[in-house]
């Protein structure tokens, strides 16, 4: 049975925040979850992924964020519980359809998890999520530690429930990958099937009914902020003149300090966990109560700006500030120590911090940045496509592992933006410049957002080649399947989607399927595409070797060895494929036979044949 | 109770987040309160894998420059670059096995000899619990077992509240039953370590 099935109300378990929050939805009666994988909200949908496996529960890994909101939008308007994650930037996939559907609203609790990413631990931007609910006028809840991440997601499905508009619960990296203590509360049964009521002068968005439900919207927002005047999470914690304001992770980091530096007495703590809308009158009572206020909020200065519009509006004129405080940017993650020290700045309490040691001496130390796993066929197709098309051709690249190719010495990964751009932005590429174009994008990614793309560029007859590294699973995410996936493995049956038949379906004519450890016949269809005039696709089609191996799927291979007899140091291994099992013994490259994993790719380039099977 | 914050370095594969795991639920188990934080997402791609163990009266998961009271660090690089979260006080316990990254290997920097970098942390920091901690991983017949190793070095150092006895009922309860015998032993031979120096 799976862990967050334990069906033991008051048991304390050490749970990861994403665990925290599905057991949340579980405890809410959850009967439908839809998602699209995304660093830091995967592992809430993994966890459901299994779950669905055992229960009643419905749970579907979408093909993006947009599809998986408007699937959720079809379960939640029928009655069901249904939750949507996704990491921050999937919102903006999805943002199309939240923008309407907080007009037309939801019949049974709806909970869309946006997990932010401060820092970019793995993302392309740090965007500050909480300008979704004021841009859709949907609730926002903003937990603090992993109890609270449970709690204010059950929370979170009645009160959407009660307002009839889905509620977003926004969590930040930092809560969604920290393991704490959580008290189990009472296990919700799950509902199958729900039943949607016609009502097309209500659910079906045309002009005349979008005019009743954005005044509806307004209302739900005015019911949404009394609800947040009286909300358990929305705390003023103490009673001294000095003020501070925050949400989320940084409330720890808040308490800590106070306590550190032995204020407690002095301070005011407005905890703001039901953010949006704000409630005016508990700010109003706050204000009232302190001389000067510090805002500790991670990314922009939202509330700051908020407070300062509703101190204004009542009259209040005591100094609030947050950004430009000490170290408070809008940069990148707070961090304890900096919050303490800007705390003691702000309202000028003597305070020496910790020595950290000196750091003087120590030498430069060789960087480990992530790299391709041994034997990754992504390597072996990247390698194929640069001994053709040489170093001048532009390589748009696109989100997965495979982005790890921008690093030398492979470094063919020459533009990127988002999800899909591959495709698209080489439309523009190969307009706009004389320049060869090869794009890479992963299978799943793909999927995701890499097919109108490419319809665009058959309808508007651009030239370039496009390779999709099909490794037939969501590698980076953690293996989650996708529409081109074989799912037996995973223990579910799911129609899989014939990438080549979809690629013909756009109208490409010159599509080849390669197996890209065969490096000659990878490299002869590389050539062949090279010299198309038009849309080539190169499906460059090889199983991760860690899916394959975590699935039984991986097949038996010796690793290899260097013959030292044979081999006269041309290095092309190393220089040219650079696999992680390889390394140099003063001069000589060496294999690491516990990390090779048999691929022989380096065995079929070197001009000496010294790289050979151990025997 | 007292605040403990307890910092793990390695490189993925390495296995510090389930050290750290376990260390978090070992302390659950004793009823001290705990907060485990961990970076997911690189692990398995060769990168730096940083967690992190706060235990007692505090809310924050992460810790900041100067203020570990132990770092954890599985590979000696990582150790050293992991220095600045250290103050004068801190208790360092590090593998002594090296682990060169990549760019070495390509050119792109050099790794510096393991003694001098031995010398270095010593000279800036008052205690240190050096151990080449993959030779008893490999003694013990599992060279995935470095994650124990690290495990019983810090908890034969003292410096947690978590004592041997608990810990090994906790690595009992939730690693696979085929690895548990070689934990187990690789768990001891870090503890043993750890006593002597």
């Amino acid at each position: 049975m799976h862990k967050l099935l334990t069906d033991a109300p008051g048991k304390e378990m050490l749970l990861l925040g994403n665990e925290a929050i599905a057991r949340g939805a579980l405890e809410a009666g959850l009967s439908f979850a839809t998602c699209y994988p995304g660093t830091p909200s995967s592992e809430i949908p993994e966890q459901f992924f299994r779950i669905s496996q055992e229960t009643d529960l419905y749970f579907e890994y979408s093909t993006n964020e947009k599809v998986a909101l408007e699937v959720g939008a079809g379960a939640a308007v029928s009655g069901l519980r249904t939750m949507v994650t996704m990491k921050h930037v999937g919102v903006n996939v999805a943002a199309d359809p939240l923008m309407t559907l907080a007009y037309s609203g939801i019949k049974g609790g709806m909970v869309i998890v946006t997990a932010d990413d401060p820092y970019l631990f793995s993302s392309q931007n740090e965007q500050d999520n909480r300008y979704y609910a004021r841009l859709s006028g949907l609730p926002m809840l903003e937990p603090t530690n992993t109890q609270e991440m449970k709690d204010l997601t059950k929370a979170a499905f009645d009160l959407s429930e009660e307002l009839k508009l889905p509620v977003l619960l926004r969590t930040t990296t930092r809560l969604n990958h920290v393991r704490g203590e959580v008290e189990l509360g009472q296990l919700q049964p799950i509902t199958p099937k729900g039943d949607f009521q016609k009502n097309p002068f209500h659910f079906v968005a045309i002009p005349a009914v979008s005019r009743k439900l954005h005044k509806l919207l307004l209302e739900k927002y005015d019911q949404a902020m009394a609800k947040a005047e009286k909300w358990p999470t929305n705390q003023i914690i103490g009673n001294g003149k000095w003020g501070i304001v925050t949400n989320g992770v940084s409330f720890n980091y808040v308490s800590d300090a106070i306590s550190d530096l032995g204020i407690s007495d002095k301070v005011s703590i407005l905890k703001m966990g039901f953010s949006w809308p704000l409630p005016k009158g508990l700010i109003k009572q706050f204000l009232e109560q302190v001389d000067k206020v510090l805002v500790v909020e991670e990314l922009e200065p939202i509330m700051e700006n908020d407070f300062k519009a509703i101190a204004q509006e009542f009259g209040i004129t005591i100094p609030i500030k947050g950004k430009g405080v000490g170290e408070l940017s809008r940069l990148f993650e707070y961090d304890p120590g900096m919050v303490r020290r800007s705390i003691a700045q702000y309202f000028d309490i003597p305070y020496k911090a910790l020595e950290p040691v000196d750091l003087s001496g120590i030498p430069e130390l060789p960087g480990r940045p992530p790299n391709l796993c041994p034997g990754c066929p992504h390597r072996a197709t990247y390698y194929a496509v640069k001994e053709v098309y040489g170093e001048d051709a532009i390589h748009p690249s696109d989100i997965g592992c495979y982005t790890l190719g921008v690093l030398p010495p492979i470094s063919m990964a020459d533009y990127l933006i988002c999800m899909g751009s591959s495709v698209s932005s080489s439309c523009g590429f190969s307009r706009a410049t004389d320049k060869k174009v090869v794009s890479f994008i992963g299978d799943s990614t793909f999927f995701h957002s890499g097919i109108t793309g490419l319809v665009n560029a058959v309808h508007n007859n651009h030239k370039f080649t496009l390779v999709i590294l099909d490794n037939g699973t969501t590698a980076m995410t953690g293996h989650q399947p996708h529409p081109g996936v074989d799912t037996r493995p995973l223990g579910v049956e799911r129609t899989r989607i014939s990438l080549e038949d979809l690629v013909r379906g756009c109208g490409v004519k010159d599509v080849h399927v390669v197996k890209p450890l065969k490096v000659k016949k990878t490299m002869e269809a590389v050539k062949a595409a090279m010299e198309y005039d038009g849309i080539s696709v190169i499906i460059s089609r090889e199983l991760c070797p860690l899916f394959a191996k975590a699935t039984g799927q991986a097949k038996k291979a010796r690793p290899f060895y260097v013959n030292l007899n044979k081999c006269k140091n041309h290095r092309d291994c190393i220089n040219k494929i650079a696999c992680p099992a390889m390394y140099l013994e003063g001069e000589q490259v060496k294999i690491n036979p516990n990390l090779c994993i048999g691929c022989a790719v380096c065995a079929q380039i070197c001009p000496e044949n010294a790289i050979l099977p151990a025997k | 109770m007292e605040t403990k914050r307890v910092v793990f370095v390695g490189v993925g594969g390495q296995g510090n987040l389930l050290a750290s795991r376990l260390l978090g639920e070992a302390a659950l188990s004793l009823g001290i309160p705990v907060v485990v934080s961990e970076i997911h997402g690189m692990a398995q791609r060769g990168g730096i894998v940083e967690s992190a163990v706060l235990m007692g009266d505090v809310g924050s998961p992460i810790v900041s420059k100067g203020e570990a009271d132990v770092l954890v660090g599985f590979e000696p690089v990582e150790t050293l670059r992991a220095l600045g979260k250290c103050n004068n006080e801190t208790l360092v316990i590090t593998n002594t096995h090296p682990l060169p990254p990549f760019t070495v290997s390509v050119g792109q920097g050099t790794y510096p000899p393991v003694d001098e970098m031995l010398d270095l942390i010593k000279a800036k920091i008052k205690r240190v619990i050096a151990l080449d901690g993959d030779a008893m991983a490999a003694e013990v017949g599992n060279p995935l077992s470095l994650n124990m190793v690290m495990l019983g070095a810090l908890i034969g150092s003292g410096s947690v509240p978590v004592k041997a006895e608990t810990m090994k009922k906790t690595i009992e309860e939730l690693t696979k039953r085929a690895f548990l015998e070689s934990n187990l032993k690789a768990f001891d031979l870090g503890y043993d370590s750890a006593k002597m120096q």
